[in-house]
């Protein structure tokens, strides 16, 4: 099946709407919003803006009918156990947060939790929190040369005091794909759980929790073609049972007394206050839409893309791939060196041009440590690009090595 | 266009780095860090009556940031403290739109094509 990308890309009203030329390629910091998610998003909040479980009148009971719908989309999508293994938050950073904290609230001091060199702060700085606030103990898993997760030192890190791996799914700055498999034997092997941190993934195609057999997913709806201020967190329903909440307040509770307060069931419990109702619902939409798409021509077109890419990066000399060159072990997450360049300023030439890149550390400063460099430019692809904004971004590159020197 | 942003003088001074590296005994010293980029500048001072008698910087980031840095390094030496606080105000306010360049800093004119750039005042500021 052929991909029809400039009818993709008319779906999206930025790309519909723009009257100058972009070459829109930092989608791993956000990706542009579909249609049917800004059309949600608008429909509720016209017709059935109300807040959720709380009132009677026939608008608030739409208002939630519309929310749990959202939920029951989204467990869909991910091949959920259940709709209510769905915990809506404002991002992927609040979900791990919420894991931090609440699960955090199960361990003791002495505990282990693993997370590794190549996370985003996103899932490195709450973990480094519950160290200080609760005496765990907190390793780092390694990367090798070449950016990747060193799967390999699982066996001599991992321990029986390890209660959790925490693990991006996909780098956000060399678009490597964690081996999820060896890292869940491992987490198994010691009776620990596993946390994907899923941000980059979802936008790249299907996600199976199921499959995968980790116990958190945690993902962020700006990032795959939904609104802001929407993400979730999924937890496996016996392990979300036995964490307390996270925050408190309204809606998260059984019973409230002067000298105590039972809390609601999951999701519920970690949903205090009022959820994103429309970004829920149009984070919905834009899942359902995905769920709609050939993600096998996407998968070889994007691909396809990267490698153009990395070849044209290829042709110059004073050029460095961050991450793993191999296509088959990567997503089209492209992240480089210049010689002598700052990535802000190459970043700044591009944008210049009408290509939207990112340069600095992506929130990845000990991923970067590791590899011995202080930033990179980054250029991320998703399904609505094509070679014209590859080509662009190369030439681009060209000219910011003359202006840059 | 950045072509303006990166003017020859800009890159000239950014090579140059003047001050740069570290002084044996210094009297002062500041690290400053931008954690939008991971930029950073760590800078020394030696003072002997009331003025500047050398200055040295460390400094990891992009063109602008270090082209300032080292225009402080080429000019620093000599100057009051007072004065020192008034040329950074100056830069304050020319890069905010308001401020004309002051005659004693001339190399400012090339930073000028900086205040269409809101993101990139903090690497002339840091």
């Amino acid at each position: 099946m052929t991909l029809d990308v400039r009818r993709l890309r008319g779906e999206f009203p930025l790309f519909a709407g723009a009257t100058e030329p972009l070459h829109y390629l930092d989608n791993a910091a956000t990706a542009q919003i579909h249609r049917s998610a800004l059309d949600a998003v608008i429909r509720h909040e016209t017709t059935a803006r109300a807040n959720v479980q709380r009132g009677t009148y026939p608008l608030a009971t739409a208002a939630s009918a519309a929310y749990e719908a959202a939920r029951a989309d989204v467990a869909r999508f991910f091949n959920a156990f259940s709709p209510q293994e769905v915990v809506f938050t404002s991002g992927a950073t609040e979900a791990i947060n919420l894991v931090a904290h609440a699960f955090g609230a199960t361990l003791r001091a002495g505990d282990e939790v693993m997370i590794t060199a190549a996370e985003h702060h996103s899932n490195f700085v709450p973990w480094q929190q519950l160290r200080d606030r609760a005496g765990i103990v907190l390793k780092v898993l390694p990367v090798t040369e070449e950016g990747r997760i060193d799967v390999a030192a699982l066996e001599r890190c991992v321990t029986a005091r390890c209660r959790l791996i925490a693990v991006t799914h996909v780098s956000n700055v060399t678009g490597a794909v964690t081996d999820v498999a060896v890292i869940v034997a491992a987490a198994r092997a010691v009776g620990a759980r596993v946390l994907l941190d899923g941000a980059q993934a979802v936008q790249h195609g299907l996600v199976d929790v199921q499959s995968l057999g980790v116990d958190f997913y945690a993902f962020s709806g700006h990032k795959c073609f939904g609104p802001g201020g929407v993400g979730v967190l999924w937890g496996r329903a016996d392990v979300l049972a036995a964490m307390p909440p996270f925050m408190a307040g309204g809606g998260m509770v059984g019973q409230v007394t002067e000298s105590a307060t039972a809390f609601a069931e999951a999701p519920r419990r970690f949903e205090a206050g009022t959820p994103p109702i429309a970004q829920a619902v149009g984070l919905a939409a834009a899942l359902r839409w995905m769920g709609g798409l050939d993600w096998g021509a996407i998968r070889e077109r994007e691909s396809r893309l990267a490698g153009r890419l990395l070849d044209g990066l290829a042709t110059f000399p004073d050029a460095a791939i961050v991450g793993p060159e191999a296509l088959n072990q990567r997503l089209p997450i492209v992240a480089f060196t210049l010689q002598g360049l700052h990535p802000h300023d190459v970043a700044q030439v591009l944008g210049d041009r009408g290509v939207a890149v990112r340069g600095g550390h992506h929130c990845a400063q000990p991923l970067m440590a590791a590899l011995g460099i202080d930033g990179a430019t980054r250029a991320s692809i998703a399904l609505y690009n094509d070679e014209s904004d590859v080509d662009a971004l190369l030439e681009g590159i060209g000219a910011a090595r003359r202006i840059l020197r | 266009m950045s072509d303006d942003l990166y003017q020859q003088v800009i890159k000239t001074l950014a090579q140059a780095d003047h001050g740069g590296g570290r002084l044996e005994q210094p009297d002062g010293a500041a690290r400053l860090d931008n954690s939008l980029c991971g930029d950073r500048v760590t800078m020394e001072v030696r003072v002997g009556d009331g003025r500047v008698i050398a200055l040295a910087h460390q400094t990891r980031g992009c063109l602008l940031c270090r082209a300032s840095a080292s225009l402080i390094g080429l000019r620093a030496s000599g100057l009051a403290r007072e004065e020192l606080v008034r040329a950074a105000a100056d830069v304050e306010s020319l890069i905010a739109a308001a401020g004309t360049v002051p005659p004693e800093w001339p190399e400012l004119e090339s930073f000028l094509p900086a205040r269409n750039y809101p993101s990139r005042h903090g690497c002339v500021l840091l």
